[in-house]
C-alpha cells in the first residue's frame, strides 16, 4: 500500500476522533437551543466551569479561598482531603444542576417569549458572569485535570494497523475514550428524548411552547431539565478537553470550534451534532494533510469556518436541520 | 336540538375581568359570564371581539403573553383561580384547546395524543385507556397515528387537538374556534363530538367561534362579544331567534338574506352598550 494513502487513513482515524471531541461541545448547544430556542453564548464557560469544579473538588480546593483570605486575612486553601473522582464527578453534576436552577430562576423566568437575540444577550452576560465566578471560586492559573482517563499513544491500534499494513497508526487513546462516551451519551439522550414521558414534553416544549403550557407541561421544570442536561454534557466535554490540554481559560474558547460544527449539522439536530462534529474533524485533518505542501501548515485553524461559510450558502439550515414543515 | 339539559349549577364563573395586554392595552373591559356545569355554553363574536382573549385568561395562557387580569374574579368549583399556574389549571380539570390547533408538529399523532396526559398520574393502564377511548372518538386518528402530526391535514390537527385535551381528563375544555379554516362538513362533524364528548363524558365546554350559526345549534347558551364586553347572553335558542341576532350574526333580516353591503356593526347600536 502506498504510503501516502496510509497517511491519509491515519489522518482521516485522528480526525474521526478529534471530529467526536467537537461534537461533545456542540451537543449541549443543540439541547438547549432545541428546548428553548436560545443560542447559549455561555456552553464553552460552562465546560470551563464544570471542568474548574470538577478539578477543585479533586484536589480539596477551598472555593472563593482567595476572596476570604482577602476579606478577613486568613490564610486559608485546603481542605486538606482531595475528593475521590467517583465522588467529585457526581458532586460536579448536582453543582450544574444547581446551577441551571439558578439560571431559570434568575433569568429564563424574567424573559419568558422575549425575542430570541435578548435571550442571546442574557446568555453572553452569563458567559462573563460565570467566567468571573469561576475564577474567583477555584483560581485562575492553570490546572492538570486526571481522571484516570488512558492517555498516550493506543497500544492496540498500533499493533493492529501495523500487522495489517506493516505501518502502526497513531492515534490517542484519550481520544478513543471521548469517542466511546460521546456514543454513550448520544445513545441515552436519544432513548431519554424518544421514550420517556419527560422526553416527549422536552420535544413538544421544542415544538410549540403556547401548547405545551396549555396541557399542563410546566416550561420552567422543562428549562431546568433542559439546562441541567447541557450542564452535565458541558462536564463531559470539559472532562474530555480538560485531559487532554489543561483547564484554563481557553478551554470555553472550544465553544468557538462548536459553531462551524452546529452550521453543518444543523442548530436542532443531535445526530446532526455527531455527524457535523466527525465531518470537521475529519475535514480539517484531511485538507490540513494534502494541502500542507501547496499553501503551508496551520489550515486547522481556519478551515472549520470556511467549510461552514460553504455551507451557509448552500445549505443554511445544515445537514440534519430540521425542515420547516410546511403542508401544501 | 340537544335533549341533555345542563344542570343550573355553574361550574366557572367569571365576574368583571379586566385584561390588560403589555401594561397598556386594556382588551377585556369588565367581562362576566357562568357555565354551567355539564354544558355546552358559545362565546361568539367578530375578530378582535375578546372571545380568545376571555378564554386565555380562565386557563391563564395570557401570562405568556405578557397580558394579565387586573380586576375581577374567575371561580371555578368555587375557587378563584386568577393568576394560577396553568399545569395546576390542567391538574384541577381546565384544560384549553387553542385557536389554530398548535399540534405538535414533529411528534406524531399519538406522542400529541400522550403529552395531553402529561400531568395524570395514576399509571400507564389509566393513560392507555383513554388514549382506546379518543382513538373510539376519532378513528381517523388511529389511522395516522404513527403519523408527524405537522403533515396531517387541518381538520386532523383539530381532531388531534381536541383528543390531547381529552388524555388530561378534564371536566372542563375551554375550545378555541374549532371550525377556523375547516370545510362545513368537516365544522359539523367535529361539533357532532363535542356533543357527544359533552353527553357521554360529561364534559363542560366553553366555545369561542365566529360561526354564529353552527355554535348556537349545538349550545345550550350563549354570550355575545364586542369590542371587550359582553352586549347579549341567554339559552341558545332564544339567542337564534333574536332578530338583532339574526341581522347582525346570522346575516338575516325580516326582507330575507341581506346583501353585504347593508351589513352594519353591531356596536352602533348603543341600547346594549349603555
Amino acid at each position: 500500500m502506498p504510503d501516502t494513502l496510509l497517511f491519509a487513513m491515519e489522518a482521516t482515524l485522528n480526525g474521526l476522533t478529534a471530529g467526536v471531541m467537537y461534537a461533545l461541545v456542540a451537543l449541549g448547544f443543540v439541547l438547549i437551543f432545541k428546548a428553548s430556542g436560545i443560542f447559549n453564548f455561555a456552553q464553552g464557560v460552562m465546560a470551563l466551569f464544570a471542568a474548574l469544579t470538577l478539578v477543585g473538588f479533586q484536589s480539596g480546593q477551598i472555593p472563593f479561598a482567595h476572596l476570604i483570605n482577602a476579606v478577613f486575612g486568613t490564610r486559608l486553601h485546603q481542605f486538606g482531603w482531595n475528593m475521590p473522582t467517583f465522588l467529585a464527578i457526581p458532586a460536579t453534576v448536582l453543582v450544574m444542576i444547581l446551577l441551571a436552577v439558578l439560571v431559570e430562576r434568575y433569568i429564563l423566568k424574567h424573559l419568558v417569549n422575549q425575542e430570541p437575540i435578548i435571550l442571546f444577550m442574557a446568555t453572553i452576560g452569563l458567559a462573563y458572569f460565570l467566567e468571573g465566578v469561576g475564577d474567583i471560586m477555584w483560581g485562575a492559573e492553570v490546572k492538570a485535570l486526571d481522571v484516570g482517563l488512558p492517555k498516550g499513544m493506543s497500544g492496540a491500534v498500533d499493533d493492529i494497523t501495523f500487522a495489517w499494513f506493516g505501518y502502526g497508526f497513531y492515534i490517542d487513546r484519550l481520544e478513543l475514550w471521548a469517542a466511546g462516551i460521546a456514543g454513550i451519551l448520544v445513545a441515552s439522550l436519544t432513548i431519554f428524548s424518544q421514550y420517556t414521558k419527560q422526553g416527549r414534553a422536552l420535544r413538544a416544549v421544542a415544538d410549540d411552547h403556547q401548547a405545551a403550557l396549555s396541557v399542563g407541561i410546566s416550561l420552567r421544570f422543562i428549562w431546568v431539565l433542559t439546562w441541567s442536561i447541557a450542564g452535565i454534557v458541558a462536564l463531559v466535554a470539559g472532562i474530555m478537553w480538560g485531559s487532554k490540554s489543561g483547564v484554563q481559560f481557553s478551554l470555553s474558547l472550544i465553544a468557538l470550534k462548536a459553531l462551524p460544527v452546529l452550521i453543518l449539522g444543523g442548530f436542532t439536530s443531535i445526530p446532526g451534532a455527531i455527524v457535523g462534529g466527525l465531518i470537521i474533524g475529519v475535514g480539517e485533518k484531511l485538507f490540513d494533510f494534502f494541502m500542507q505542501p501547496v499553501i503551508g501548515g496551520a489550515t486547522e485553524n481556519w478551515f472549520a469556518y470556511m467549510l461552514a461559510l460553504a455551507f451557509l450558502l448552500f445549505r443554511p439550515q445544515g445537514l440534519f436541520g430540521e425542515k420547516i414543515i410546511e403542508r401544501v | 336540538m340537544l335533549d341533555a339539559t345542563p344542570s343550573q349549577t355553574a361550574l366557572l364563573e367569571v365576574n368583571n375581568i379586566e385584561v390588560l395586554y403589555n401594561h397598556v392595552i386594556l382588551a377585556l373591559k369588565g367581562v362576566s359570564l357562568d357555565v354551567p356545569k355539564g354544558g355546552i355554553t358559545a362565546l361568539l363574536g367578530g375578530n378582535g371581539a375578546g372571545k380568545s382573549t376571555t378564554l386565555k385568561a380562565i386557563s391563564n395562557l395570557i401570562h405568556s403573553e405578557r397580558g394579565e387580569v387586573t380586576k375581577g374574579t374567575i371561580l371555578y368549583d368555587g375557587q378563584n383561580m386568577v393568576g394560577l399556574d396553568p399545569a395546576d389549571l390542567v391538574k384541577a380539570g381546565v384544560v384549553q384547546v387553542m385557536e389554530g390547533r398548535h399540534c405538535f408538529e414533529h411528534l406524531t399523532v399519538e406522542e400529541n395524543l400522550l403529552t395531553g396526559a402529561y400531568t395524570r398520574t395514576d399509571g400507564r393502564a389509566a393513560t392507555a385507556a383513554d388514549l382506546e377511548m379518543v382513538y373510539d372518538y376519532f378513528p381517523r386518528l388511529k389511522e395516522r397515528r404513527k403519523s408527524q402530526a405537522g403533515y396531517t391535514s387541518g381538520g386532523e390537527q383539530q381532531m388531534t387537538a381536541i383528543g390531547r385535551a381529552l388524555m388530561s381528563r378534564p371536566k372542563m375544555i375551554l375550545l378555541d374556534e374549532p371550525s377556523m379554516g375547516l370545510a362545513p362538513q368537516l365544522v359539523e362533524q367535529i361539533f357532532e363530538i363535542v356533543a357527544r364528548l359533552n353527553r357521554e363524558q360529561g364534559v363542560t365546554f366553553l366555545l369561542a367561534e365566529q360561526n354564529t350559526n353552527v355554535a348556537l345549534r349545538y349550545a345550550h347558551t350563549g354570550f355575545i362579544m364586542e369590542n371587550g364586553r359582553i352586549v347579549m347572553e341567554g339559552l341558545a335558542a332564544d339567542l337564534r331567534e333574536n332578530p338583532d341576532v339574526k341581522e347582525f350574526y346570522l346575516g338575516m333580516s325580516d326582507k330575507g338574506r341581506k346583501s353585504f353591503r347593508e351589513v352594519r356593526s353591531y356596536r352602533r347600536r348603543k341600547r346594549w352598550l349603555a
